[in-house]
């Protein structure tokens, strides 16, 4: 084979390249809190077991589960616009990322509150806390706490999903890669170091997440 | 000149459908291939080999599939052999899958009570005939609905395809919202399509997975 590999001119981009890191991190770390804000409400909705929002929730959790990312994300930056919507291409990907992200974190933490014995709920009540109290303290967080390895994975996925959104012309790496080789015609290098990155990135959060975890959540077990 | 959604454009669609279906269908079938060569692997007891294992799934799981994508089909290409875009998805969905399978299988396999391995040692069976008849035939069946929900996935994740020009179900979509500026519609039937494939998928996964932890739930 006559090729000759050259990573030379990719490394030369690195400002380039450490800028879509935060560009990406930055997209992430918008759409993290949408996912759990709205994963949150949702499964607080779904323990009033009232028959039509629940099933509108559990539509919502399957019909996001169920299709691709892609064609989510086209059909808010592409199809919205047809009735008025107009999006721009970072505000579509970041509320894409959400509402994708919060259909999988309701699964997740929901798991996580029906494992919550309905016995320390009463507790909590006969100690005559306040019903937000309660919710706070004695189910949202240790339903948190209980779910928190799979909903960090979750996060970390989200971020490597965001590469998707480079199709619809988003600011983050995959984006800023796609103009780098561009230029200098590298498609393997610059992807190659590209995914590099996104490695680097998702074991630099799953670090950050344990750091997170070690703070929040540093109380012994009940078990 | 804008075209009409008409019976000749639901070809299309079902056209697009059946290559998504195709792609899943090789991803899947190779890389249950090499995910039982990486799951192997990965609990075999040789230190180099299981970091190897480790290292390729890290690899696969920490990197996003559109790269791994764009790796393969920009790689191949450099090996001066003249590889089809559809040679490049498959080998890279292959390995995608390889990974993840590799992952969810060694779970299974060491999940696997340590007894039983020490049993089949203790009445002299080798490797070969204790993997095949004794850890892995319960293995796999305790990762079924995990494989599933992966299935899932892998069908969803034929659509970045699209973006390196596989004309599958999403590229069949766009093209086809790009002539007839009916992107709402397009999409939304592109995104019933694949709920159409996906969800009685993952309804299967979770009454697997219910029937073989029938005591966990009410």
């Amino acid at each position: 084979m006559g090729y000759t590999f050259d990573f030379g001119v990719v490394f030369a981009r690195w400002p380039e390249l450490l800028h879509g890191c935060l560009l990406t991190l930055q997209l992430s770390l918008l759409a993290i809190p949408i996912t759990l804000g709205i994963a949150i409400i949702c499964v607080f909705i779904l323990q009033l077991r009232e028959r039509i929002s629940t099933w509108l929730i559990e539509g919502f959790v399957e019909l996001v589960r169920n299709t691709p990312f892609l064609v989510q994300i086209f059909f808010l930056f592409f199809g919205l616009p047809s009735i008025g919507i107009r999006l721009e291409p970072n505000v579509a990907a970041v509320l894409a990322l959400g509402l994708n992200g919060a259909a999988y974190s309701i699964e997740i933490l929901r798991g996580g509150v029906d494992a919550i014995s309905r016995g320390q709920i009463e507790a909590g009540f006969a100690l005559g806390l306040h019903p937000a109290q309660i919710f706070r303290y004695i189910i949202l967080k240790p339903a948190l706490r209980a779910v928190y390895p799979a909903m960090t994975s979750q996060f970390i996925f989200l971020m490597l999903t965001s590469s998707i959104t480079s199709s619809i012309t988003a600011r983050e790496l995959t984006h800023v890669g796609a103009e780098i080789e561009g230029e200098t015609f590298r498609s393997f290098e610059v992807y190659f170091t590209v995914a590099a990155l996104y490695l680097a990135m998702s074991y630099g959060l799953s670090k950050l997440f344990a750091v997170i975890y070690r703070v929040s959540f540093a109380y012994p077990a009940a078990r | 000149m804008i075209t009409t959604l008409g019976p000749a454009q639901f070809l299309l669609l079902a056209q697009g459908l059946a290559w998504t279906l195709a792609l899943s269908a090789i991803g899947f079938a190779l890389g249950g291939l090499g995910g039982l060569v990486i799951a192997l692997a990965r609990s075999s007891g040789l230190k180099w080999l299981e970091g190897l294992a480790a290292f390729f799934i890290e690899v696969f799981r920490g990197t996003p599939l559109l790269l791994q994508l764009f790796i393969v089909y920009y790689g191949v290409g450099l090996l001066d052999l003249s590889v089809s875009p559809w040679m490049a998805v498959s080998i890279a969905l292959m390995l995608h899958a390889s990974a993840f399978l590799g992952e969810i299988w060694r779970g299974s396999i060491e999940a696997i009570p340590a007894g039983q391995t020490e049993a089949a040692l203790a009445l002299g069976i080798h490797y070969a005939t204790r993997m095949r008849y004794i850890i892995l035939p319960q293995a796999l069946k305790i990762s079924v609905p995990a494989t599933i929900g992966f299935l899932v996935q892998l069908v969803k994740g034929t659509s970045l395809a699209a973006i390196i020009g596989f004309t599958e179900l999403s590229r069949t979509g766009t093209l086809l919202s790009n002539i007839t500026y009916r992107p709402l519609l397009i999409f939304g039937i592109v995104g019933l399509a694949y709920f159409a494939v996906c969800w009685p998928l993952s309804r299967l996964g979770r009454a697997m997975e219910r029937r073989l932890t029938p005591a966990a739930r009410t």
